[in-house]
C-alpha cells in the first residue's frame, strides 16, 4: 500500500473527517514536518483546541497569518498558522466584489451583520473562500508554496461544493430578482407573502441585503467555481481523517464517497490513535498468564496487556471492514501518541502519517 | 414537557449518551421523543433499527416500559412543515409559489443559519406534543450559535409570524423546561470543550444540565500499579515461569507506565470536571461497540445514578 499523500507533490491539502479524530492536529503535524523539509507553509485551521495552539507557540492564534517559530530554518522552510474567523474573511469577500463605494452599504447591513457571525453553514463557505485568498495571496508574493487546510468537523463541511449552484440557483430565481427590484406600491403577491411571514421592517432589510449583495453574491458564486474547479487540479489533494471507532470510519467512508461523486483528488485515509504492538501476546494468553503468576504486579501488568490486545484486534476488524470495499485507497495507521503537545511531538505524528501504510 | 439538549466534543458519544437519556426516560404514559438534527442517522446506528425518516415511529422500549420515539428533523421538509402548521399557507397556492420562487432552496440551502431555525423551530413544535424530548444536537463548537439563532432571528424580524416564532422557540431554550447537558470523555480537549462550552452556554442564559462523563473505563488493574513497577528482570522471570517469553517484559512494562500516566491523567481531568459546578453522571466504557443492549445498560447506569427518575 503506497504512503497517503506526497507533500512534495502538494500544493494545496485539505483534511476533512468528523470531529474528536485529531485532524487539525493532523494539520498542523503536517504543516510541522513539510516547514522543516524546506517548505514555506501555510496552515488554516477551523477552532483548534487551545493546547494545539500552545503546542504551536501561538496561544491567541487570529485570522492574520503568524509565523511559527522553531520550525524551517535551514532548509529555507517557514510555517505560518492561521484561524478562520468568518467574520474577518466575509467582510473581505464584500469589499473585494461590492463596487466602488457600497461595501459599507452591505457591512452596514443588519441581515449582513447576524449572517456573517452566528448562523451556521457560513463557516463552510468561508474555510474556501479564505483559501482561495490565501492562495491568491501566495500567488502574489510568494510567501507560501503550500497551503493546508482544516475544514469543519462535519459531513456539511464539503457543502462548499454545492455553493456555486447553490447560489446560481438562487441568483437567477425569482427570489432574489424580486428582492434586488426596489419596493413598489402594492407589490406582487409574493412580496405581500414575504411581508406577511417576516415583517416589511426585514423584509426591507433583507431587500437592501439582497440588492446591495447582488454583485457580491455573482462574485462569489464565480470565485467558489473556480476554487471547487482548482480543487480538482494537480497539485491539490485530500486527506480523510479518522479513529478506528465505528462513528468516525463511517465519517470517513462518507467523505471518500463523496469525494469520489465529485471527482475530486483523495489521497488517502489516515487512521488515528490506533493501538499498535500488541502482536507478540494475544490477549487470551495474556489473561491466562495473569492468573498463574505469583507477583500480583506482574498481573496486572498482564491484564492491562490483554486489554490494550482486546481493544487492538477490535479495531484491526473495523479497519479491516473499512478497507475491504476500497482495494486501491491508500490509508495509514498511526499508533496512539501521548506526546503531540509540542512541536517534536507534532513532528513525530507527521512522521508516521506520512510512512508508507 | 421537558427538553434534554445533548452537546459534546465530536467524538464523545453523545448520540449514545442521548439514546440512553430517553430509554431511561420512557415510561407507560410518559411520551418520549428522541430526536437528531445532522442528518447522520446516528440514533438509528445505536439502536440498530432501520433509518429514520421525517415520519416519527417508535424506535425502542423504555427502561420502565413504556416507549422511545424516533425522529430525524430535515430541513426541508420542517420548512414546509413550518408554514404549513404556522402559516397555514404550504399546501396553498402561496406555498406553491414560494416553492417555484426559489424561497424553499434559499432557507434551506442557501441562507446559512435559516437551517437551524427551521430545525430548532421544528423541536419547539415536538416539544409542545411529548412529555420529554432529547435532542441530539450539534457539537460543543456550533451549540451556542445553533441554541440562539432564534434570539438572533427575533431581533432581526421584528414584527409578524416569524417574530413571534422566534421568540417562542427562544422563550422555549432559555426556559426551565430545557436543560442542556455536554457529554464528555476524560481526555485534555473534551474536558478543556466542555468548560469552553459551559461558560458559552452560561454567558448566552441557557439552562444548564448535568456533565455526563462518558466511556469511563474501569482502571482497578492500574491502580495496582501506581504503587511502583517492579523490576524488568523480576517481570522476565514470572513470565518464563509462566511459560511466555521473558523478552516480552519491556514491552509489558511499557504499557504499564502508559496505564499509569492515563489513570493519573483521569484523575486529574476528573477533578476538573467535578469543579465544574454542575452535577457529573458518569456511564462506563461499552468495550465490544454500541447496540440496544449498551444503550439499555447505560440508560439503567443513569437511573442508578438518581437521573430521568
Amino acid at each position: 500500500m503506497g504512503r497517503v499523500i506526497r507533500l512534495e507533490d502538494l500544493e494545496v491539502l485539505v483534511c476533512c473527517g468528523a470531529g474528536g479524530v485529531g485532524k487539525t492536529t493532523t494539520a498542523a503535524a503536517l504543516g510541522v514536518h513539510a516547514a522543516a523539509h524546506g517548505r514555506r507553509v501555510v496552515v488554516l485551521t477551523v477552532d483548534p483546541a487551545r493546547r494545539l495552539t500552545q503546542a504551536l507557540g501561538l496561544p491567541g492564534l487570529g485570522h492574520e497569518p503568524r509565523p511559527v517559530s522553531g520550525v524551517g530554518g535551514a532548509g529555507g522552510g517557514s510555517l505560518d498558522a492561521s484561524v478562520l474567523d468568518m467574520r474577518q474573511t466575509f467582510d473581505d469577500v464584500v469589499r473585494a466584489h461590492a463596487p466602488e463605494g457600497t461595501a459599507h452599504r452591505v457591512l452596514d447591513n443588519p441581515v449582513y451583520q447576524t449572517l456573517s457571525t452566528s448562523f451556521a453553514g457560513t463557516q463552510e463557505y468561508m474555510a474556501m473562500e479564505r483559501l482561495g485568498q490565501l492562495r491568491d495571496e501566495a500567488a502574489a508574493t510568494g510567501r507560501w508554496d503550500l497551503i493546508i487546510v482544516d475544514t469543519p468537523p462535519s459531513r456539511t463541511a464539503l457543502d462548499f461544493l454545492d455553493a456555486p449552484r447553490r447560489l446560481g440557483a438562487f441568483l437567477d430565481g425569482r427570489l432574489a430578482r424580486t428582492l434586488a427590484r426596489p419596493a413598489r406600491m402594492g407589490g406582487s403577491v409574493l412580496e405581500a407573502t414575504l411581508g406577511r411571514l417576516v415583517g416589511r421592517g426585514l423584509l426591507a432589510d433583507v431587500r437592501a441585503f439582497v440588492s446591495a449583495t447582488d454583485t457580491v453574491f455573482v462574485g462569489f458564486r464565480d470565485r467558489a467555481e473556480a476554487t471547487a474547479g482548482r480543487l480538482r487540479q494537480p497539485g491539490t489533494a485530500f486527506l480523510v481523517v479518522a479513529t478506528p471507532e465505528r462513528d468516525a470510519l463511517r465519517e470517513a467512508s462518507y467523505f471518500v464517497q463523496r469525494l469520489h461523486e465529485d471527482a475530486l483528488p483523495l489521497g488517502g485515509v489516515v487512521v488515528n490513535r490506533v493501538v499498535l504492538g500488541t502482536g507478540e501476546l494475544s490477549a487470551g494468553r495474556a489473561e491466562a498468564a495473569a492468573e498463574q503468576v505469583s507477583d500480583p504486579v506482574v498481573a496486572a501488568l498482564l491484564r492491562v496487556h490483554a486489554d490494550r490486545a482486546d481493544t487492538a484486534r477490535r479495531q484491526q476488524r473495523l479497519v479491516r471492514a473499512f478497507r475491504s470495499g476500497r482495494p486501491g485507497l491508500a490509508s495509514v495507521q498511526v499508533a496512539e501518541r501521548p506526546d503531540v503537545v509540542d512541536l517534536p511531538g507534532l513532528a513525530g505524528l507527521a512522521e508516521d502519517v506520512l510512512a508508507p501504510g | 414537557m421537558s427538553l434534554h439538549v445533548l452537546t459534546g466534543k465530536g467524538g464523545t458519544g453523545k448520540t449514545t449518551v442521548a439514546a440512553a437519556m430517553a430509554v431511561a426516560l420512557a415510561a407507560p404514559g410518559r411520551r418520549v421523543l428522541l430526536v437528531e438534527v445532522e442528518g447522520r442517522q446516528g440514533i438509528s446506528q445505536v439502536l440498530d433499527v432501520a433509518p429514520l425518516g421525517t415520519e416519527e415511529r417508535t424506535v425502542t422500549a423504555g427502561l420502565a416500559g413504556g416507549e422511545v420515539t424516533g425522529l430525524s428533523v430535515e430541513p426541508s421538509a420542517a420548512f414546509v412543515e413550518y408554514l404549513r402548521r404556522f402559516y397555514r399557507i404550504g399546501g396553498s397556492a402561496t406555498g406553491g409559489l414560494l416553492r417555484r420562487a426559489g424561497v424553499v432552496e434559499f432557507a434551506t440551502t442557501v441562507a446559512p443559519g435559516v437551517r437551524d431555525v427551521l430545525l430548532t423551530g421544528k423541536v419547539y413544535d415536538e416539544v409542545r406534543r411529548y412529555d420529554e424530548v432529547v435532542l441530539d444536537a450539534p457539537p460543543t463548537g456550533r451549540i451556542g450559535r445553533f441554541l440562539d439563532v432564534s434570539r438572533h432571528l427575533a431581533d432581526l424580524a421584528r414584527v409578524g409570524p416569524v417574530h413571534r416564532h422566534a421568540r417562542v422557540v427562544r422563550d422555549l431554550l432559555h426556559s426551565p423546561a430545557t436543560r442542556v447537558h455536554v457529554v464528555t470523555t476524560l481526555e485534555p480537549m473534551p474536558v478543556q470543550e466542555t468548560t469552553e462550552a459551559l461558560a458559552e452556554l452560561r454567558e448566552s442564559g441557557l439552562p444548564l444540565g448535568s456533565v455526563v462523563v462518558n466511556r469511563v473505563r474501569s482502571l482497578q488493574d492500574a491502580a495496582v500499579l501506581i504503587d511502583g513497577l517492579p523490576t524488568e528482570a523480576l517481570v522476565a522471570r514470572e513470565l518464563a515461569a509462566a511459560r511466555l517469553d521473558p523478552a516480552l517484559a519491556s514491552s509489558l512494562l511499557a504499557g504499564g507506565r502508559e496505564a499509569i500516566a492515563r489513570w493519573e491523567q483521569e484523575h486529574t481531568l476528573g477533578a476538573e470536571v467535578a469543579g465544574l459546578g454542575r452535577p457529573v453522571l458518569h456511564l462506563d466504557e461499552m468495550a465490544e461497540g454500541i447496540g440496544p443492549g449498551e444503550v439499555h445498560a447505560l440508560a439503567h447506569q443513569l437511573r442508578e445514578q438518581g437521573w430521568g427518575g
